[in-house]
């Protein structure tokens, strides 16, 4: 057998105990066969283990582990980087538990928080140069670990509680869909819940980068003396929280 | 061509993540420390920050274990790419990696799984090793690894592989002394006999780490001390060597500092006594 057919044999082993492949190598290697694939399986699942320590805590060994069986099963990791193996893990929690959100949207949490750790850093920017800019001509940068969604329960408060080691309250529904974001300032991850404006806000800015764009939009929601000040106030949080990282002129 | 790496003499440690704060605080005297590369192959952040911080102290010697310099269908350029961004910062003692491979058709194993020792593999490896040293504009040291299986058909012995393969590509050798240990229990072969093959001159770096025994088989696991049977092939490697960097790798069951340290005192008083020995001949 050429090098290449080998590795693929061994692909198969890893992934699916191909009989044929124990056969092949021939009784003494069984027990080595069996070591290389009990390496690749603990591994994946210590890798979702750290990715995901919280929603280990919520759903219980069990059936954590059940659920890392299953993606590994069926998502053979592609990755150079074994941090990237739990990208896909949200899509597994959706198809075995579709009627909790909650544990999809700890996941989500999770993920992005792991992405935000290790984001490009946001350039450094002096107070003073917000004073000098000209706002009818702005462009703002978002920070590159900025993460966005939208939840439908209180996974964040659940999420903050088995992070604080103090009692988790019940998951229940939020009466509306909300935002929830992730980003990093400094080196310290932060999350926070954002009503349905702000939501659209960050969003609008991704889409278009000009503070004249957000304000906007905002006076598209809110009429135009709300939605000017609205926009204001969003931008003074950002730039205060981290969010807003740069501006440049268009 | 590639030669292999200026020698560098002293000994070190793996950096953990347990211990950042004692090497960020503190003078840990390592002479130089060795990172997984792949942890700080990242776009930004905490462990970038940390790792240019014990940069300013220590050299730092950057170990992979996802090149998979064995691959047959060549290696993945988007990691040699952000491999070399990371050793432009750096600017490494040494870049390393294990000959094994772990990726096939975009499969990646995250093992270190075993290669034949074969024409066919020989001559696959020395390809992406020149292609790596290639992209990373440095020569490269390659590890012996441990394995678990051995394959029928194979041409020449492991150490025949290594050298051979450091002769045809230039690049050094980490010797790993554990693994040495633990691939002769696994596949009755002569460990002594295993380092009297090595070409010495190309040898730049020493692993000395621990395993655990498995059922019928040893496991290279690091989670352990490293044994009195590693221990004496490391006092005949260092009767060997020339000037070598030295180290305890631990990546489980880490241990406070002080523990290994201790350990690598074990590793320095061997190191110098087995240097008078090969001086005094």
């Amino acid at each position: 057998m050429n090098l290449i057919d080998m590795q693929r044999d061994l692909r198969a082993w890893l992934i699916g105990s191909a009989a044929d492949t124990q056969e092949r190598m021939g009784a003494s290697a069984a027990i080595g066969l069996t070591v290389y694939q009990n390496n690749y399986r603990a591994q994946l699942v210590g890798c979702l283990q750290a990715s995901f320590p919280q929603l280990l805590a919520w759903l219980g060994d069990e059936l954590f582990l059940k659920a890392a069986i299953t993606h590994i099963d069926s998502h053979p990791p592609h990755a150079w980087t074994l941090d990237a193996y739990g990208i896909d893990f949200g899509k597994t929690l959706k198809s075995m538990f579709p009627h909790n959100p909650d544990v999809h949207e700890l996941a989500w949490i999770e993920w992005a928080l792991s992405e935000s750790f290790v984001a490009t850093d946001a350039p450094h920017v002096s107070g003073e140069m917000w004073h000098e800019v000209d706002w009818d001509n702005a462009c703002l940068s978002l920070s590159p670990s900025l993460r966005q969604c939208v939840v439908s329960t209180n996974a964040s408060d659940i999420w903050s509680a088995l992070e604080d080691g103090v009692a988790a309250p019940e998951s229940e529904m939020l009466e509306a869909p909300g935002g929830l974001i992730v980003w990093r300032s400094g080196f310290s991850c932060r999350i926070k819940s954002i009503d349905s404006v702000e939501h659209a806000a960050l969003l609008s800015l991704r889409d278009d980068a000009r503070f004249s764009a957000l304000c906007d939009a905002m006076v598209e929601h809110l009429g135009e003396e709300a939605g000017i000040a609205k926009a204001g106030a969003f931008l003074a949080d950002w730039i205060a929280g981290g969010i807003v990282v740069g501006v440049r002129s268009e | 061509m590639f030669t292999p790496p200026p020698t560098f003499s002293g000994y070190g440690l793996g950096l953990r993540k347990e211990h950042y704060r004692d090497f960020l605080d503190t003078d840990v005297p390592v002479d130089f420390v060795e990172v997984i590369s792949e942890n700080f192959m990242v776009d930004g952040g905490q462990p970038r920050h940390i790792l240019r911080q014990v940069r300013e102290r220590h050299p730092v010697a950057l170990h992979g274990v996802s090149m998979s310099i064995g691959s047959a269908d060549g290696l993945d350029r988007a990691y040699l790419n952000r491999l070399r961004q990371l050793a432009d910062e750096i600017d490494p003692l040494f870049v390393s990696d294990h000959l094994s491979w772990s990726r096939i058709d975009c499969f990646n194993s995250h093992n270190l799984l075993p290669l034949p020792y074969t024409e066919e593999a020989l001559e696959v490896v020395c390809r992406n090793i020149a292609m790596a040293q290639d992209v990373l504009g440095r020569s490269m040291l390659l590890e012996n690894p441990s394995s678990y299986i051995a394959f029928d058909g194979a041409s020449m012995s492991e150490w025949e592989f290594l050298g051979e393969m450091s002769r045809r590509t230039g690049c050094g050798l980490l010797l790993d002394i554990n693994n040495i240990f633990v691939s002769s229990s696994n596949h009755g072969l002569d460990a002594h006999a295993y380092l009297r093959g090595i070409p010495v001159d190309r040898v730049r770096q020493i692993h000395l780490a621990g395993h655990t025994q498995g059922p019928g088989i040893l496991i290279d696991t690091h989670d352990q001390p490293v044994c009195a049977d590693v221990w004496a092939l490391y006092a005949m490697a260092s009767s060997m060597l020339g000037p070598v960097a030295t180290m305890i790798e631990r990546d489980d069951a880490i241990p406070p500092l002080a523990e290994l340290l201790d350990e690598l005192g074990t590793a320095r008083e061997i190191g110098r006594r087995q240097r008078g020995v090969r001086e005094a001949a």
